[in-house]
């Protein structure tokens, strides 16, 4: 198949998803490769890098759209490429299809085949294509980098002979991809970080990254993360409330706040108010990473930097990971072609489009003339589900009472059922057995009555050196062969004879043992 | 012949029985109640020689004297390890002297009976006693004896097999022969039938037969009870015993062995019955042997075990605050448990908080891990029960399992469909760190996989327990 990658139409998009590394890969795979002249010149990679790795170069967007079989690119195609879509032809890039129905349509009805990028179900096995990462990854870090060009200090404390500079303090709101990576970045440029999320879960991978966690007092039960895909829920607004009073505590201590909370298909949440803005020093600089989806600050513009009143910087750039195309491409072309490692799973240069992959089925929107979107739910769960600590609700006092009485009802039930039987039973022996079997019948059952009393009070402990004590006393047969032995015959005295030796053994290494194992037991 | 003080000096030695057993609810308290069962023994074999039992009375204290001696040799020589192979042969020589007794009795039932009214008045001893029953009283005799011979001839050789079992001499894995519990009821049924035949003829041939019967009875249901079993085995033997001993004495009329075969017989009852709760197994299919087929496809286990070595336990232990041992019959085979006590003396003194825990059915032997730490001179305050500790396991830094596998497997909780699903299990893998000590990669007596041994918190610490214990202990300072 012949894999082709075009000049990307959208203004300032500097990104391009092939390089001459990936189109060497791409090669390996049994694909040709074809990219249109001037593509990659943005990000660094000119047309002879692509000859040398042995990228055919196409001289137009239109060629390269009519002999490429696949199309991959970064942004969703404009109209134009809409139009130059053909039957057939797979495209891969970006395509946000919630938002892109009418491109899913026009797609749907020419019969090309659309696998989008952000879709990538959030599994292990996918994470090597999963673009949003990667690219959240790049905005996470530039956001820290954006805000220290824009920041009149240090990000490290340092006393020095022209005096003391203080470290920047950071907040970083949202700890997801993005929401790391800028933690990662700032505290390795010394800054001091403090991050928060709305799922607590996530607490030990900011810790992890040497930030603190912003810890909120709320009782909640948060919806746990694993329920939607790894990613934040809507809260509630009383959790809402105190979440805006913890950050409006913090607001005049904070250099820099990066925000970048988004909640999938919604507008982004407001979280830094005007008036924290107006709370902070001059000379803060706010990142807004949450600016496309209108911003997490109501005062972002998006692609824009503005400067308050009050001195505050507030960044709304959408294009980060643009600004470092080189680094987006490498990485962005990689999950391209760790994608079409997927789609062709016998390395022949042959697609095979398996609808049954959980991956492949859920990047891709449109299949076969029809929408594929959205996709039923992965048949692996993303991430595991926290197991749900099941509330045992404290049993009031009526209740304990109520339990006990009914647990002490059973039981005299029971003894009461327990005693008429045995009682009963007895009596019908006695109304059959001679008056001398009953008195022996009698000091059985008592004897038995006796035992079931005392013995579990033995402590567990006790166990062997009360078998060893019962087998010692089970020896009371010795009676029974020494009333024996004086009586009759010859055979008689010898087994007797024989008994009484046995049970002298018996009796003897029985109680010697069990004194030997008791007196074994100490204190400390 | 007057009994008077016979029967007087029964009467105290039975309290005496009663109280040695109850004196066994404390370490210290069981001190002084060994004692009382020794004096209430003595006092009854001398009331016994004394009175009823005068008739050659120098030839029984010789025999006495005999076994005394090799009493005195076994019960010293022994090691604890060895414990419960001693206490099975002990009860199998119980059972042989009931089945004796028994016959004996029969074979004076047959002589007096034969004898006329003259003769029977000029009989002494017992029988005397049996000269004067009448024809009502010596059917029920019959019933009884029967029954002694029976429960004592299943003891036997019962206890033979769970000795053999126990010492390594018989294979401990449940065998039976073709047929399986069909010869069982063959058996019990023929026994059944001698009886009403014995019952009706008093004839010698039945008794004969149903011995046979009974011994084989006593070999095949231990041979089918595999080596996991053994402490309910053990513990239910000892209960046959004292039922055996108390059948005889309804046969000879004596009161004593009556109430002393009672409280033993439901001594051991009891201890099965823990027992078996111990394992959510109930009784019958105990004795039934084997464990039930599993009711599905059981949970494959994932991961592989890690293995570690001295040194890495060492270091281990050395950080840690809190510890937990969790000793197993490895322990016992390996002759380990002095090792154990060295380890547990040195982390003690270095403030750390270690602990045993007991699982009731660790062991061949109800409480035999007990005897084995005490013998180790570890103090018993540092001995916990399973569910004194359970929820402690969460806190602790450290727990070591050395040579026990069932008792600590998660299967029995997670797994419904396991073998031993619902078992109560030592839950160390709460711990944040589990050691466990073992020879192989092999399955525990049950034959089932343990998915401890693959969690992440668990590194397997190959190798003999003791030889292991040795290479540990020089590096804990």
């Amino acid at each position: 198949m012949k894999i082709g990658t075009p000049k990307e139409m959208f203004e300032g998009e500097r990104r391009v998803a092939m390089t001459p590394e990936s189109a060497a890969q791409l090669q390996k795979l049994g694909h040709d490769c074809l990219i249109e002249t001037g593509a990659g010149a943005e990000a660094g990679f000119s047309d002879a890098n692509y000859a040398a790795a042995g990228v055919e170069i196409a001289k137009t967007a239109v060629a390269l759209w009519k002999t490429a079989d696949v199309v991959a690119k970064v942004r969703a195609p404009n109209e134009t490429e809409v139009k130059r879509l053909r039957d057939g032809q797979t495209l891969i890039s970006f395509i946000n299809p919630a938002a892109n129905d009418k491109l899913l349509k026009s797609a749907a009805k020419k019969g090309s085949t659309v696998v989008a990028m952000d879709m990538v179900p959030r599994i292990s096995r996918a994470q090597k294509m999963d673009a949003l990462s990667s690219m959240a990854n790049i905005a996470g870090y530039r956001a820290v980098i954006e805000a220290g060009n824009n920041f009149g200090r240090f990000f490290t404390g340092q006393i020095t002979a022209a005096g003391k500079v203080p470290p920047a303090k950071v907040l970083v709101v949202g700890a997801g991809v993005a929401g790391l990576a800028a933690v990662g970045t700032s505290t390795s440029l010394g800054a001091i970080t403090y991050a928060f999320d709305v799922r607590p879960e996530v607490a030990e991978q900011i810790e992890s990254m040497g930030a603190e966690f912003v810890f909120l007092d709320f009782e909640e039960e948060q919806a746990d993360g694993a329920a939607t895909g790894g990613y934040a829920a809507v809260s509630s607004p009383e959790f809402r409330e105190a979440q805006l009073a913890k950050f409006r505590e913090l607001a005049p201590d904070i250099d820099i706040v990066i925000t970048t909370a988004l909640i999938p298909n919604r507008d982004a949440p407001e979280l830094w108010t005007e008036d924290m803005v107006g709370a902070m020093k001059p000379g803060s600089v706010i990142v807004d990473l949450a600016a496309e989806k209108g911003g997490n600050c109501k005062l972002t513009v998006m692609d824009e930097k503005i400067v308050t009143e009050n001195g505050v910087t507030i960044i709304g750039y959408t294009d980060f990971p643009s600004r470092m195309a080189a680094q987006a491409s490498t990485l962005y072309s990689t999950n391209i072609r760790h994608m079409m490692t997927d789609l062709t799973p016998e390395k022949d240069g042959v697609i095979d489009h398996n609808m049954e992959d959980d991956v492949i089925r859920g990047a891709t929107v449109t299949h076969a003339k029809a929408i594929t979107f959205p996709p039923p739910p992965p048949k692996i769960a993303a991430i595991a589900a926290a197991p749900k600590k099941e509330a045992v609700p404290e049993p009031t006092a009526q209740e304990k009472r109520a339990a006990e009485v009914a647990a002490f009802k059973a039981q005299t039930r029971n003894q009461v059922t327990l005693l008429a039987v045995g009682g009963a039973a007895l009596l019908a022996v006695g109304l059959v057995a001679p008056a001398s079997f009953m008195q022996h019948f009698i000091v059985f059952v008592l004897a038995v009555f006796i035992g079931f009393q005392v013995i579990w009070g033995v402590a567990h402990s006790l166990h062997t050196p009360l078998m060893a004590v019962t087998n010692a006393i089970s020896s009371i047969i010795i009676l029974g062969a020494l009333m024996q032995i004086g009586s009759g015959s010859f055979l008689v005295i010898l087994l007797a004879a024989l008994g009484v030796f046995m049970t002298g053994i018996n009796i003897f290494g029985g109680f010697l043992v069990t004194r030997r194992m008791l007196a074994m037991f100490q204190k400390s | 012949m007057e009994y008077g003080f016979t029967t007087a000096a029964y009467v105290v030695s039975a309290v005496l029985f009663i109280l040695s057993l109850g004196g066994l609810s404390g370490q210290e308290s069981a001190k002084r109640a060994v004692w009382y069962g020794i004096t209430g023994m003595a006092l009854a074999v001398a009331a016994t020689l004394i009175g009823p039992g005068s008739g050659l009375w120098f030839l029984s204290m010789i025999m006495i004297a005999g076994g005394g001696y090799i009493g005195y040799q076994l019960a010293t020589k022994v090691q604890m390890t060895q414990m419960p192979e001693l206490v099975a042969a002990m009860h199998s020589l119980v059972g042989l002297a009931a089945v004796f007794v028994g016959f004996i009795a029969h074979v004076e039932l047959g002589r007096v009976l034969a004898m006329d009214d003259a003769a029977k008045k000029g009989l002494e001893g017992f029988a005397a006693l049996l000269a004067k029953k009448d024809g009502v009283e010596i059917a029920i005799l019959r019933v009884e004896l029967f029954l002694g011979i029976f429960i004592g001839a299943i003891t036997f050789t019962g206890s033979i097999i769970a000795y053999g079992k126990l010492a390594g001499r018989v294979d401990s894995a449940a065998t039976k022969l073709p047929g399986g519990h069909m010869l069982n009821a063959g058996a019990a049924a023929v026994s059944l039938i001698t009886l009403i035949w014995y019952f009706n003829t008093g004839g010698f041939f039945p008794l004969f037969l149903m011995t046979l019967a009974a011994l084989f009875i006593g070999y095949h249901l231990i041979m089918g009870i595999g080596g996991a079993d053994m402490p309910v085995v053990v513990s239910m033997l000892n209960s046959y015993s004292g039922w055996a001993a108390a059948a005889i004495g309804f046969s000879l009329g004596n009161d004593l062995m009556i109430v002393v075969g009672a409280l033993v017989g439901s001594s051991g009852a009891i201890l099965s019955y823990i027992m078996c709760k111990a394992m959510n197994r109930s009784f019958v299919s105990v004795i039934l042997g084997g464990f039930g087929g599993p009711a599905g496809e059981q949970m494959a286990v994932e991961g592989e075990q890690i293995a570690i070595e001295a040194e890495g336990v060492a270091m281990a232990l050395n950080e840690a605050d809190s510890v937990v041992i969790i000793p197993g019959y490895g322990m016992a085979v390996a002759q380990a448990q002095s090792g154990v006590a060295e380890l547990v003396r040195k982390l003690r003194a270095q403030g750390k908080n270690v602990r045993f825990a007991i699982h009731p059915v660790a062991g061949r032997l109800p409480g035999h891990m007990n005897v084995l730490l005490a013998e180790a001179k570890v103090p018993y305050d540092i001995v916990m029960e399973m569910d004194e500790i359970n929820d402690d396991f969460p806190e602790t830094d450290v727990a070591i399992v050395i040579g026990s596998n069932d008792i600590v497997n998660p299967a029995a909780q997670d797994d419904p469909n396991s073998p031993i699903a619902g078992m109560p299990v030592l839950e160390c893998w709460k711990a944040k760190q589990v050691f466990v000590s073992k020879r192989g990669q092999g399955t525990g007596y049950s034959g089932i996989e343990n998915p401890l041994f693959f969690k992440e918190n668990t590194r397997m610490f190959y190798g003999d327990a003791k030889a292991s214990l040795d290479k540990l202990l020089p590096m804990i300072d």
